[in-house]
């Protein structure tokens, strides 16, 4: 069964193969969704992050998901020399991390009852066990000159998959390093065991422009394709075993 | 490997200093003059001065001595080291006579190192490809969203400055 909505203001897809799956079952998830976007979205004037970034709000106070949030942010912050930083000027948006936590925690929740999971936020993706075909998942990677093209395909089981790029808007990943907005690169695409590890360190890694990619390639079971502003791209060597 | 490169740099800025300051010792421009025209801290021979560490100094700065002149002490001053990747940036201040008269940037990360590093020793870690469009059938896609919050937090950053 596959199941389209928006949540966070973004699509979210999910698929599952598995015979048996419910209604209630998907409902559940875009549940959580929403819950987590009433906490976290720095758009809503009475989310948790809205109230702390108006500081109505104490340390002592917070959530214990909010406190959840920022202790892996620093502890993301740490792990990509600061390339990674909630926080700009003051202003808190933990956004880059609520996203794969968010999918992680939502496939997760399928996965206890169901074996073959797809789910999607706005092209960060996590995948557990087969396609409808009994074949690993096939995902494309957009091409950051047309977003209704593909230039890749990986075959991915119980992987998380997310691209951090430049479509459309323009750079729109902050480099907290030098305080301008990193735009040397198209897009960085990176795959790890899952959604959460994968989406931050895209993000991170699009941050630090040509040598994102040398970051990823020192993670240990991440794996990352890169695509320059000229067409070529640049990739770790274990990235080839997704791609047929 | 981050590591390794921090103490290369590191390393780097202090012959870089000890450099400079066998330069300093033959430019009699460079000794400081108090406002009566009289040489007060004249440079002292650099061979026995040039080993001083380039950590921030306490009490005796590389002129010598200390004398206030202006608004600094004089010294040399290294700044901290920022973005410790693949590159850092670093400044070093040399105060003379009380003035910031020399700031030496040290900045490593740039395209051209990147490109040597990706030819160099990390090729055996990255490959390289021309994109080619694909089309197969896909269960879905990976890319990246028109709203992403990041870029939207730089605009809210932006307009804040704006203010």
């Amino acid at each position: 069964m596959k199941k389209q909505t928006v949540s966070m203001g973004m699509p979210v897809i999910i698929n599952v193969i598995d015979r048996g799956v419910t209604e209630q079952d998907f409902s559940q998830v875009f549940a959580y969704f929403n819950y987590i976007d009433n906490k976290f979205s720095i758009y809503k004037k009475d989310s948790e992050i809205s109230k702390i970034n108006r500081k109505e709000l104490k340390e002592k106070d917070l959530s214990n998901d909010m406190k959840t949030i920022f202790s892996l942010s620093q502890k993301t912050k740490i792990e990509t020399n600061g390339y990674f930083d909630i926080n700009t000027n003051d202003f808190l948006d933990p956004s880059g991390i609520v996203k794969g936590y968010a999918i992680l925690n939502g496939a997760k929740m399928l996965n206890k009852k169901y074996k073959n999971i797809y789910l999607e936020i706005a092209g960060d993706i996590q995948v557990f066990g087969k396609d409808e075909r009994d074949q690993k998942w096939k995902i494309g990677i957009r091409n950051p000159f047309n977003k209704n093209e593909i230039i890749k395909v990986v075959n991915l089981s119980n992987k998380g998959i997310a691209t951090s790029g430049t479509y459309e808007r323009g750079a729109h990943i902050y480099n907290h390093k030098n305080k301008k907005k990193a735009d040397e690169i198209a897009s960085m695409t990176v795959i790890a065991d899952n959604i959460y590890d994968a989406d931050r360190f895209a993000t991170a890694a699009f941050a630090m422009g040509e040598k994102g990619i040398e970051f990823i390639a020192t993670l240990k079971g991440i794996e990352g394709y890169m695509i320059k502003k000229d067409k070529t791209a640049i990739f770790t060597k274990g990235f080839e075993a997704f791609v047929n | 490997m981050k590591k390794y490169l921090q103490i290369t740099v590191v390393l780097g800025a202090f012959f870089l200093l000890v450099f400079l300051k066998q330069q300093r010792a033959d430019d009699k421009d460079f000794v400081p003059i108090d406002s009566s025209g009289i040489i007060t801290n004249p440079i002292p021979n650099t061979t026995s001065q040039s080993a001083i560490p380039t950590s921030i100094p306490t009490s005796s700065p590389m002129m010598g001595g200390s004398k206030m002149m202006g608004q600094y002490r004089d010294g040399s001053y290294t700044g901290s080291v920022e973005d410790a990747y693949y590159g850092n940036i670093q400044v070093q201040a040399i105060i003379t006579g009380g003035k910031i008269t020399d700031v030496i940037f040290l900045q490593y990360p740039n395209d051209n190192k990147t490109s040597r590093y990706i030819n160099g020793q990390a090729m055996p870690l990255l490959k390289q490809e021309a994109i080619q469009i694909q089309s197969a059938n896909v269960s879905g896609v990976s890319g990246a969203s028109a709203t992403s919050p990041a870029f939207i937090a730089s605009l809210i950053n932006a307009l804040n400055q704006a203010k």
